[in-house]
C-alpha cells in the first residue's frame, strides 16, 4: 500500500485517531481511488460494482473486530457521492470507525457525500463512530453530507458516534432509524460550527418494534455567524421508549434552531424531547475566572468540556 | 491583609423602582488568621465576598489587599493576586470532571495523586470521584466538598469561604476545621468564613457580624461569641436554617 503524506496523516489522526495503518480491517479512500484494503477472516471489504462505494460484510458470531473505513480528500474540486452498506450476522459485537477528512488548499469546492447503510443482525452490538474535520489554507469551501440509515433487527443494539468540530463549511447530516422487537439505538452528536459554517442534523428513528428504543442527544456549539438547525422526529408505533435531547451552547451572532418532533401511534409508547439553547451560563465563566483563567480561558475550557 | 474602606452596594430595586442599598458604608480591617463573618439571612455576607473576589464592583468605596487598590481589578486579576472565593451555592458544569476543576484552581498541570490528595483532604474518595462530571448528578454536600478542594488547590492568602459548612455532615466538620488550618499553615493570610454555626465561630480570632448591609460588631472572638450567644446582638443571628431569621419584616408585620 502507498505511503501516507503527512497531509493524510493529520486528517486521519483527526477522523480516526489513527497514527498509522489500522490494525484489522479497513478500507481508506483516498480522493476518489482506493488507497489501501484489508480484509480479515471474519470480515469482507467489496467495492460495489453498480455505483461507487464498497459492501462490508461481517461473519455472524464476530466479536471484538474493527474496521475503519476513513474516507480523504486534498484534491480541490473533488465532489463525490459513496454508497457504503454493511451487513453485520447475527450475535456480533463490533466496532466501526467511519469518517471524512477534508484538506482543501485550493479555492473550488470540495464535496463528500456518502449514504451509510447498516443491516444489523439479530442480537448484534455495533459502535459506529463517525468524525468529520475540514483544513487547508485554500478559499474552497469544504462540504459534508452524510446520510446514515439503520435497520435493527431484534435484540440489537447500535451506538452512533458523530463528531464534527472544526473546519467544515457546510453539512447536512440525515440520520434514519428503523428499530424492531428489543433492539435499541443511542446516537451521540457533537457539533461546533464557526464563522459562516451551516449545520443541519436530521434525525428519524422509527420505533416499530415491541420494547425498541431510541435515545437520542446533541450537544452543539455555535459561534460567530454560524447557523445550525436540529430536526429529530421519532414515531413510537408499538410499545417503545424514545428520548431526544438538543442541548446548545449559542455565541456571538450565531443562530440555533430546534425543532422536536414527536409522534406517537401506541397506548404504549412514551417519547420525550428535550431542548435547551442559551449562551454559557454567566457563573460558569465567574467561577473559572475566580480560579484564575481569563474570560476567553473560561469559554474555551467550558465548550472544549461540553463537547468532550 | 484586606481593607474595606467607606464601601456602598446599590442595586436596582424592581419593586420600589428605587436603589436599594445591600452594603451600607462598610469599613473593615481584616488581619491575617482566622475570621468569621456572620449575621442574619440577607444581612450582606455574601454580597461583601463577592465586592472582594470582584464579581460585583462596589457603587463607591476602595478595597485594598495588601495595601494595593484592586477595586478596578477583574475577578481574573483579583485571583492571580491570591484571592480565593469558595460559593455559597457552587456552579455545576457539563462536561467538566472533578479532575478538571481541580488542575484549573492549582494553576498547572498536576499529577493524579495530587489531584486524589486534595478529594481525600475533603473526605471524598478520589478513585470514584476524579472523573466524575461536575455536573446534575452530584449531591449538594459533594458539590460542595468539591468546592473546598479546589480552594484547598490554590492555597492562596485570602481564602473566603462561604458557609462551607452548609450541607456537609458532622464526621466532615472536623476535617473542614484541618482544612482550613492546612491552607493557613501553607499559604499564611486569612481565611475568612461565612458561617452561622457556632462550631465554627469557635475557631475564629475575629468575628465579624454583618446584618441591614452594615458591621454591627468586630472583634475578638472572646469578646463577641459571648454576645452573641446570650442574644445581645442587634438581630438573632445563629441558628441553623430557619428562615424566618432573615425576615425580619414578616415577623414584625406578624406582630403588629
Ligand atoms: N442583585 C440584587 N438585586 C436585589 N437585591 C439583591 C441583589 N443581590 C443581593 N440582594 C439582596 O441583598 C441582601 C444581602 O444578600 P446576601 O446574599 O449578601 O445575604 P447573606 O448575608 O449572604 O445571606 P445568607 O445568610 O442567607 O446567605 C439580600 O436581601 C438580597 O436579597
Ligand atoms: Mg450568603
Amino acid at each position: 500500500m502507498a505511503e501516507l503524506t503527512a497531509i493524510q496523516k493529520t486528517l486521519l489522526e483527526n477522523i480516526a485517531d489513527l497514527h498509522e495503518i489500522p490494525a484489522g480491517a479497513y478500507n481508506i479512500r483516498s480522493n476518489g481511488g482506493m488507497l489501501g484494503r484489508n480484509t480479515t477472516a471474519n470480515i469482507d471489504i467489496v467495492t460495489k460494482t453498480d455505483k461507487p462505494g464498497i459492501d462490508i460484510i461481517i461473519k455472524p458470531g464476530t466479536k471484538n473486530q474493527s474496521v475503519h473505513i476513513p474516507v480523504l480528500i486534498t484534491q480541490t474540486g473533488l465532489k463525490e457521492m459513496v454508497y457504503n452498506e454493511f451487513f453485520i450476522g447475527e450475535d456480533c459485537d463490533v466496532v466501526i470507525v467511519a469518517g471524512c477528512g477534508i484538506h482543501n488548499a485550493g479555492d473550488e469546492e470540495s464535496e463528500h457525500s456518502g449514504i451509510h447503510t447498516f443491516h444489523v443482525g439479530k442480537n448484534s452490538k455495533v459502535k459506529y463512530v463517525e468524525k468529520h474535520y475540514g483544513s487547508g489554507e485554500g478559499t474552497g469551501e469544504r462540504v459534508m453530507n452524510p446520510s446514515t440509515e439503520i435497520y435493527l433487527e431484534e435484540g440489537s443494539h447500535l451506538e452512533m458516534e458523530t463528531i464534527q468540530i472544526e473546519g467544515i463549511n457546510s453539512t447536512e447530516r440525515k440520520t434514519y432509524a428503523r428499530v424492531e422487537d428489543g433492539a435499541s439505538i443511542v446516537i451521540k452528536e457533537k457539533i461546533m460550527t464557526h464563522d459562516n459554517q451551516v449545520a443541519v442534523t436530521d434525525f428519524k428513528a422509527e420505533l416499530v418494534g415491541a420494547d425498541s428504543s431510541a435515545d437520542i442527544c446533541s450537544r452543539s456549539v455555535a459561534k460567530n455567524h454560524s447557523k445550525q438547525t436540529f430536526k429529530s422526529n421519532i414515531i413510537g408505533s408499538n410499545a417503545c421508549k424514545g428520548h431526544s435531547e438538543c442541548d446548545a451552547i449559542i455565541m456571538d451572532e450565531a443562530i440555533v434552531e430546534a425543532i422536536p418532533e414527536l409522534t406517537a401511534a401506541n397506548i404504549d409508547a412514551s417519547l420525550i424531547h428535550e431542548a435547551a439553547i442559551g449562551k454559557i451560563a454567566g457563573e460558569q465563566l465567574i467561577k473559572l475566572m475566580t480560579l484564575g483563567l481569563t474570560e476567553s480561558e473560561a469559554e474555551e475550557q467550558i465548550i472544549n468540556g461540553f463537547l468532550k | 491583609m484586606l481593607e474595606l474602606k467607606n464601601i456602598s452596594y446599590l442595586v436596582d430595586d424592581e419593586g420600589l423602582g428605587d436603589k436599594k442599598e445591600i452594603i451600607k458604608n462598610v469599613n473593615l480591617t481584616i488581619e491575617d488568621g482566622f475570621v468569621a463573618i456572620t449575621g442574619p439571612n440577607g444581612g450582606g455576607k455574601s454580597t461583601l465576598a463577592k465586592l472582594v473576589a470582584g464579581i460585583i464592583t462596589p457603587t463607591s468605596g476602595q478595597i485594598l489587599f495588601n495595601g494595593e487598590d484592586i477595586t478596578g481589578l477583574s475577578i481574573t486579576e483579583r485571583s492571580k493576586k491570591g484571592i480565593t472565593f469558595a460559593f455559597q451555592q457552587p456552579v455545576r458544569f457539563k462536561g467538566l470532571t472533578v479532575k478538571d476543576l481541580i488542575t484549573i484552581a492549582s494553576g498547572e498541570k498536576i499529577t493524579i495523586n495530587e489531584a486524589c490528595g486534595y478529594l481525600s483532604e475533603v473526605g471524598l474518595c478520589a478513585k470514584e470521584y476524579i472523573d466524575r462530571e461536575v455536573n446534575a448528578s452530584l449531591s449538594g454536600g459533594e458539590l460542595k466538598r468539591i468546592e473546598i478542594a479546589m480552594a484547598i488547590a490554590r492555597k492562596t492568602p485570602l481564602t473566603i469561604f462561604d458557609e462551607p459548612e452548609a450541607g456537609i455532615d458532622l464526621w466532615s466538620f472536623q476535617n473542614l476545621i484541618h482544612v482550613f488550618e492546612n491552607i493557613h499553615e501553607k499559604a499564611g493570610g486569612s481565611i475568612i468564613i461565612i458561617s452561622h454555626q457556632e462550631r465554627i465561630l469557635n475557631i475564629a480570632d475575629r468575628i465579624v457580624v454583618i446584618a441591614d448591609g452594615e458591621i454591627k460588631e468586630y472583634g475578638k472572638r472572646e469578646e463577641i461569641l459571648p454576645k452573641l450567644l446570650k442574644g445581645a446582638a442587634p438581630a438573632p443571628i445563629l441558628g441553623d436554617d430557619d428562615t424566618t431569621l432573615g425576615c425580619p419584616t414578616l415577623l414584625d408585620k406578624i406582630k403588629q
